[in-house]
């Protein structure tokens, strides 16, 4: 038997809980990059539509930023529902983030150092599949950047706390601010793009009845996230709100 | 028709490879792919040469033997054919035909383009059988298949184990192939008892020697068989149903 190429980095030393015996698996690992990619989908939908009151004016934004820290009414004590769900957020984000570094070093490694002499020419993968690794960073960056600047204001110096609407203002007047905000919202749009199709193949939801609806799911879930997104800098920017 | 060869060339497992170029002079367009090789291959063998390796069985698409990298397509060009079913009249005359191994860290080159295929082997040696008790054949139609279950099993069954699948993948991985191998059997009756078993046998085999899936389909595109990728996602559910499942009551451990 031969046994150069078997890998060594997945055989169990010795019996571990259920629950860390299963991430060991790669398959495992993708389904719960799926898991965690919805909860962040669902999770940039509502950020998107929440921030869509920026148009109503100050008043309303500036109370939906209230309305977030009442969240649960007064079954729960003030802010308590918010900590919980950005933890939960933060989990599925580190999670979503430590599958996706294991999984490319198991892939560089299962693939080795030699290329082919010639360059493949893909006929499946595209720009969006192959570039995963690529956008999640970006996003990663921008996510770390984008809190800096609006939640904890230290990269905004016209930063009032609680001010919803004067701190996007402040940030997006600035014109590097938007360039990147623009940037970071596409490569979230392409990382999206491939995610919410390929997050039926990772679960086993694959059924020829809605296959084709996948992609067009995709497709209609991206727009709607970039173009919403990409509005705000561009309305700040043409001061259509000011 | 004349052809310039650029091709792999390597003495043994683990040793330095190069690539060489050969003037492949008067082939004829009627001649299959290995059968040029054939051709070049004499006339290195009557230089004193030594001749180009290549691993091949069958030569009409069923041994799954023969696949290589031919100008960045796992066995060429052509769509849902086999290296030994491509036919030298899909070249022009003056062509330069790049040819390479397989390339990934779980099947190294073991000589010129032959690569070592037995992990493949060893993942069907996990679970990819179903175990009946010998003597009588039974009788036909004693257990009822479901036309359409024949028919999917079938299409999975259709898988000849060359390979391609990994070659083709910028992840090395094996899902193409072992989906195929445990969507045979898990879509038929017979392979219920040991379906869930089977799939993380054969999963966890696969993940010791290739890489995991990020669903670019590129595999799908390269296998001659032409094997869906919706196998993939069926083996997805299945170990995660494996995995929550208690197995223990089935014997399924
Ligand atoms: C709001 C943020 C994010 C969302 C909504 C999101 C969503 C998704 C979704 C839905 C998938 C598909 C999962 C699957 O195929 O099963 C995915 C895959 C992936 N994500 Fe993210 N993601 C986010 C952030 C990140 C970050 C910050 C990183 C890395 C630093 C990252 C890296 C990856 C990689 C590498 C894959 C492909 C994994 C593979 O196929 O092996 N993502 N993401
Ligand atoms: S799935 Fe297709 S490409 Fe992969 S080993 Fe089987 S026949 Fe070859
Ligand atoms: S030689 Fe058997 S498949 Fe090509």
């Amino acid at each position: 038997m031969t046994t150069t190429g078997r890998r060594q980095d997945t055989k169990p030393a010795r019996r571990v809980p259920w629950i860390i015996e299963f991430y060991r698996s790669d398959v495992a690992k993708k389904w719960i990059m799926a898991l965690s990619g919805v909860i962040l989908l669902g999770y940039i939908a509502a950020h998107m539509l929440g921030n869509m009151k920026v148009y109503f004016g100050p008043e309303e934004i500036n109370h939906y930023g209230e309305a977030l820290r009442e969240l649960g009414g007064d079954l729960v004590p003030k802010t308590h529902l918010l900590w919980i769900m950005r933890i939960g957020l933060t989990a599925a984000f580190a999670i979503h983030i430590h599958a996706a570094y294991s999984l490319t070093r198991t892939n560089l490694k299962a693939r080795g150092r030699v290329r082919y002499d010639v360059p493949r020419e893909y006929l499946a993968a595209n720009y969006a599949s192959r570039t995963m690794r690529w956008s999640g960073v970006i996003v990663l960056f921008f996510v770390l950047f984008h809190l800096a600047d609006l939640t904890w204001g230290t990269t905004n110096p016209d930063f009032i706390r609680g001010d919803v609407y004067n701190n996007l203002i402040a940030s997006f007047e600035r014109v590097p601010v938007a360039a990147l905000y623009i940037v970071a919202n596409l490569a979230l749009g392409l990382h999206i793009l491939h995610g919410v199709w390929s997050l039926f193949q990772s679960v086993g939801a694959n059924n020829e009845v809605y296959n084709k609806w996948r992609r067009y799911l995709a497709w209609g879930f991206t727009a709607v996230i970039v173009l919403g997104n990409l509005s705000f800098p561009i309305a700040v920017q043409l001061g259509i709100i000011s | 028709m004349d052809l310039t060869l650029k091709v792999w060339r390597q003495d043994g497992p683990g040793k330095p490879g190069e690539f060489r170029e050969y003037e492949a002079k008067g082939i004829s367009p009627d001649s299959s792919f290995l059968e040029m090789l054939d051709v070049v291959n004499e006339r290195l063998v009557e230089a004193g040469d030594v001749p180009i390796e290549f691993d091949h069985d069958c030569r009409e698409g069923i041994c799954g033997t023969c696949g290589v990298m031919i100008n960045g397509h796992p066995h060429g060009d052509q769509k849902g054919t086999a290296t030994c079913q491509l036919h030298m009249r899909k070249f022009n005359d003056g062509d330069r035909i790049v040819i390479e191994p397989w390339r990934a860290t779980g099947m190294p080159v073991m000589r010129d383009l032959i690569v070592d295929r037995s992990p493949l082997d060893r993942i069907i040696e996990a679970g990819g059988y179903i175990s009946v008790n010998t003597g009588g054949a039974p009788d036909a139609n004693l257990i009822p298949v479901p036309k359409p279950a024949a028919e999917s099993s079938m299409d999975a069954a259709a898988c000849i184990g060359c390979a391609a699948c990994i070659a083709a993948c910028p992840n090395s991985a094996g899902q193409l192939f072992t989906s195929a191998k445990l969507a045979h059997l898990n879509l038929l009756p017979q392979g219920q008892p040991e379906r869930y078993a089977r799939t993380i046998a054969m999963v966890e085999t696969m993940e010791e020697f290739f890489g995991s899936c990020t669903n670019h389909g590129e595999c799908e595109e390269a296998c001659p068989k032409s094997i869906s990728i919706d196998n993939i996602a069926l083996m997805n559910r299945d170990y995660i149903v494996a995995k929550f499942k208690d197995r223990r009551k089935a014997g399924q451990r």
